[in-house]
């Protein structure tokens, strides 16, 4: 029970600060709702870009699986050459430059992806490199053919390669559990579903 | 003692909290090169670097790719990159252009982001000339936009200022990294801001600018 003066006290308190709070949401400023002519959305909106499709999030997620499941220097090199080789898919695509199938290549992605994570595949590292990145270039033509128009596109394509990096980290992080024995049919088990998530996603690349 | 009801009070990480979230949706866009803190030309030209993201990410990895190398490289960048970004900064401002040329931002982005990502021993005189190049590119654009502005040489020394605690500190803490991961970490940054290069290249190509 505290004194009569102590709690006005505290109450005339509450009361500036909640008066400087409505200040704040009083104080005018312009709402950017849509993209405006000649700009692009900025960080946020390059952020949310690629986790915004469950074909993409799923296929990133499981190459930082595979990566966990493969060991290093796998588990590094595929998160480092990843996003470059997806950003040159990237620049295709902003350029116009045509590639055929690419939602059957990114419904290929998952279900390959997967199912090396299922079957606990363990190629050369080459070879992991390779698969991964012909993928990458799939997945970073359909982004770059989908991006808004702009002039400078920095802390869009900055949003968008750090989301692609972070999903790698979540996949990685994942695959941790790959050191125990019940993590590693965990893992197996994901592998599937993101297979079989692949099949949804070519299902539909065929309708 | 005549007492009264108590009443439910917000806690202090609330109120903070509060405040924090509603400033923020409050945010305006940062005018990079329009910027006026109204603390003067010193910390104009300090926030002028904070907010320029091209500015601030090829600093960031000119060090990186100075750092991994080394203490001595990383001293040599030290004392290289601020001179010739302020030898850019001048150019600019005698010589200022219209264009953005983002694409050759981008192109500096992705060597310098390659090389990082690429981890190899690179010799101090490749690493210095890299350096120098870059920085007195994006000095010149620097200046060349501060040229349209009623810039004075106070805000060159808070951008100087701004770069070289930047350079130091990144320096600093890669120069002390002896986990494996954290330096694949570096390498993982270097990669994203590589990436980051050649998307703004099919952005500028795109535009046409």
């Amino acid at each position: 029970m505290r004194p009569k003066s102590q709690n006005s006290k505290m109450t005339s308190h509450n009361a500036i600060v909640w008066i400087v709070l409505l200040a704040a949401l009083a104080a005018p400023s312009r709402a950017w709702a849509h993209v405006q002519t000649g700009e692009v959305g900025g960080f946020v909106s390059g952020f949310h870009h690629p986790i915004s499709g469950w074909d993409h999030v799923l296929a990133m997620v499981a190459v930082g699986l595979w990566g966990s499941q493969l060991g290093a220097p796998a588990m590094w090199l595929l998160p480092v050459t990843f996003p470059m080789v997806m950003a040159l898919g990237g620049m295709m695509g902003l350029l116009g430059i045509p590639l055929p199938g690419v939602e059957f290549g990114i419904a290929f992605s998952a279900i390959v992806l997967g199912a090396m994570v299922l079957a606990e595949k363990r190629p050369s590292l080459w070879v992991a490199a390779v698969v991964v990145g012909i993928f990458a270039i799939f997945h970073g033509h359909a982004h770059g053919t989908e991006l808004p128009a702009g002039q400078s596109g920095l802390l869009y394509s900055m949003g968008f390669v750090i989301a692609t990096g972070c999903l790698h980290g979540v996949g990685i992080g994942i695959g941790l559990i790959h050191r125990w024995a019940a993590g590693r049919v965990i893992l197996r088990v994901a592998g599937a579903t993101v297979a079989v998530a692949g099949i949804f996603f070519l299902y539909s690349a065929f309708k | 003692m005549t007492t009264i009801k108590e009443q439910p009070t917000l806690s202090r990480c609330g109120k903070i909290a509060a405040v924090v979230v509603l400033l923020c949706l409050n945010c305006t866009r940062a005018e990079a090169h329009l910027v006026t803190t109204g603390l003067g030309p010193v910390y104009d030209g300090i926030a002028h670097l904070a907010l320029s993201p091209a500015d601030l990410a090829v600093v960031m990895v000119l060090t990186l790719l100075a750092a991994m190398r080394g203490p001595r490289p990383g001293r040599w960048l030290l004392a290289l990159l601020p001179a010739s970004w302020l030898l850019g900064n001048l150019t600019g401002l005698m010589f200022p252009i219209n264009a953005s040329l983002a694409w050759a931002t981008g192109v500096s982005f992705l060597l310098a982001g390659a090389l990082v990502a690429a981890d190899r021993n690179l010799p101090l005189p490749v690493v210095a000339m890299l350096a120098a190049v870059i920085g007195a590119f994006h000095g010149f654009l620097t200046g060349a936009a501060l040229a349209r502005t009623s810039s004075t040489a106070l805000e060159l020394t808070g951008t100087l200022v701004a770069l070289i605690v930047v350079v130091t500190l990144v320096a600093g803490l890669v120069v002390s990294i002896k986990a494996y991961w954290a330096r694949v970490a570096v390498r993982v940054l270097g990669s994203w801001i590589a990436a980051t290069g050649l998307l703004m290249i099919g952005w500028s190509l795109r535009a046409g600018n």
